[in-house]
């Protein structure tokens, strides 16, 4: 685990998307006057002519992806978490999902990690809107180099994505050489016995460091990385879920609907086992910085280790 | 085609959503019936497009924003070639390729996903805009409700296509003055429908939709606009044609009984058969 390298995965976001368009020209992003915090600015000083704002309009923006998509283009459409899946739901559903257009969304300043901005902007049931949707790929990357992975195998794939990107720095945990990013693939990052955490997003790396915790009580945990919440990997899960017969989920969003639902769903139906899904519980989030909310909400590496122990 | 020629192609077209919906036993005839005379032209007169290739990437495109009035479009592609008339009977049921709202992966022709109002014309502007970055030449044409433009992203859509100057764009509201609550004017009036667009940088043009001279005159000056999108507002009357449809919003969703259906189709059939006398 690399120890000090931190990056956000909107720069993530940004910084890959303008790699691709040098590469693909038919990339084309839109933004709802976020390119600044979405990072898509990036993109934008690159490639200007490919970069449509849309002015503060997430509706028209998400309908005009669909359009663009239907005539060759792959449009990212860029905002907030909130917008981009929560106000913007219905469009998603109807104009881009319903006709399984090409586009992707790239979802920054997801959960509680928005910070300061509090609860209105804390976007924590946008993983069970968008993979309710049919033939929708959602992907919650953990770090840097996940996140840049997803957004080239999205574009590379045909058919809607959402992707979930957060606004701080987490630490860069993906880069060992072994390291291969595919949609619907599980990443195991360490066996166990005793238990699996499965985790995602910005909660990856601190699930991490909660097995470690974990471990020098003697309890071996495995942790795996389910980046790709839809299609979800049903080997991974229920291998890992045999393998230890407890498991644990853990994520910066809602438990009700999220990728604990997600991994509850496979599991109720092929290996009844016990599920404790760790996340935000019904509730809204608040200003603050981002770690010290992590650290309220439990969901830092000493949070989640307390959690576990609670049920264990 | 002669505005004879047209007329004749557009009582065709009627009959078609009255079957269809007959058929159906449900469905949007008054909408469908007030737009028959646009759809018409759109797609015998106005638009490059090709039966034989539906998916032609240099095609125009259309997009039916207010989606309910399927019935009309797809009398209008049936009836243009795109697929059997005969097949119109099986709107709405089970294991057709014609939905209750447009769908543009399962029906030949149609070139977007809508039903849910307010969100088509976004869809035709982002099709505009991809003719603008590839170079292309196509025109996107797009057909609103004026109930429908009481939806907030409408507005959004039309901000960005005066902001940005989409000239290959042209929306066609069609001012038929009747939703399902009754009057626009007294659910929630959206007038002055032409000066509102204006001030969002469009060229209007206010006409009668079912007089074929305005109609074509209105496409050429759309054409002829540069550095603006076009609206095309015309005033309708909805249900137009059938004689105890018209101006009625009752007859907004909902399906012709057997005696009805018949007085309608007795209708449309002198109609016809009058154009045809004239040519």
């Amino acid at each position: 685990m690399g120890d000090i390298v931190k990056i956000a995965t909107r720069e993530s976001y940004g910084n890959a998307l303008a790699e691709l368009g040098k590469v693909n020209p038919n990339v084309v992003v839109l933004d709802a006057d976020l390119a600044g915090a979405t990072k898509t600015s990036t993109f934008k000083k690159a490639f200007p002519d490919r970069h449509i704002d849309c002015g503060i309009a997430e509706a028209n923006m998400t309908g005009i992806a669909a359009g663009l998509s239907t005539c060759g283009k792959i449009p990212f459409v860029s905002s907030f978490a909130m917008f981009a899946a929560g106000r913007n739901f219905e469009q998603v559903r109807n104009s881009i999902g319903y006709p399984h257009l090409n586009v992707k969304i790239g979802a920054t300043h997801a959960g509680i990690t928005v910070g300061e901005d509090g609860a209105s902007h804390q976007c924590l049931e946008d993983i069970a809107l968008m993979r309710t949707i049919p033939g929708m790929t959602v992907i919650v990357p953990s770090d840097d180099i996940e996140a840049k992975a997803a957004v080239f195998a999205a574009a590379e794939t045909e058919g809607p994505f959402y992707m979930r990107f957060g606004r701080a720095a987490v630490p860069v945990i993906n880069d060992n050489p072994d390291y291969k990013f595919e949609v619907g693939k599980a990443v195991v990052l360490k066996d166990g016995t005793d238990m699996v955490i499965f985790a995602c997003g910005v909660c990856v790396a601190e699930a991490l460091g909660a097995a470690e915790k974990l471990a020098a009580d003697g309890i071996n945990a495995a942790v795996v990385n389910i980046h790709t919440i839809k299609p979800i990997d049903k080997d991974t899960v229920l291998e890992f879920a045999k393998k230890t017969n407890r498991v644990f989920t853990v994520e910066e969003h809602s438990v009700i609907g999220g990728m604990g639902s997600a991994v509850c769903d496979v599991l109720a139906e092929e290996y009844p086992v016990k599920v404790t899904k760790i996340g935000v519980y019904d509730r809204f989030g608040k200003s603050g910085p981002a770690g010290a909310l992590m650290k309220e909400f439990q969901l830092d590496a000493e949070g989640i280790y307390n959690q576990i122990k609670a049920k264990i | 085609m002669n505005n004879k020629e047209l007329q004749i192609t557009a009582t065709k077209v009627r009959k078609g959503i009255v079957e269809a919906v007959h058929s159906a036993k449900s469905g949007h005839p008054g909408g469908s019936l007030s737009a028959a005379d646009m759809f018409t032209f759109l797609y015998f007169e106005e638009m490059n497009i090709d039966p034989k290739n539906p998916k032609d990437p240099n095609r125009d495109r259309f997009v039916l924003s207010k989606g309910h009035t399927a019935p009309g479009l797809y009398s209008t592609l049936a009836n243009r070639g795109f697929f059997p008339v005969e097949d119109l009977k099986t709107l709405r049921k089970l294991g057709s390729y014609l939905q209750g709202h447009p769908c543009m992966t399962e029906t030949p022709g149609v070139d977007m996903s809508t039903g849910s109002l307010g969100q088509g014309v976004s869809a035709a502007v982002g099709m505009a805009l991809a003719a603008k970055l590839n170079g292309d030449s196509y025109r996107v044409y797009a057909l609103t409700g004026d109930g429908e433009i009481q939806e907030g992203q409408i507005w959004e859509a039309f901000m960005f296509a005066g902001a940005k100057g989409i000239d290959n764009l042209t929306v066609v509201i069609d001012n038929n003055g009747l939703q399902i609550d009754g009057k626009i004017d007294d659910v929630c009036s959206p007038y002055p429908i032409d000066k509102k667009l204006e001030a969002f940088n469009f060229n209007t043009i206010c006409i009668d939709g079912h007089d074929f001279d305005q109609i074509r005159d209105a496409f050429a000056k759309a054409k002829e606009c540069k550095g603006k999108p076009t609206a095309i507002i015309m005033k309708t009357t909805k249900g137009k044609g059938v004689s105890y449809m018209e101006n009625q919003a009752g007859w907004h969703g909902k399906a012709p009984s057997d005696e009805e259906y018949e007085q309608a189709m007795k209708e449309l059939d002198e109609q016809l058969a009058k154009y045809e006398a004239e040519v």
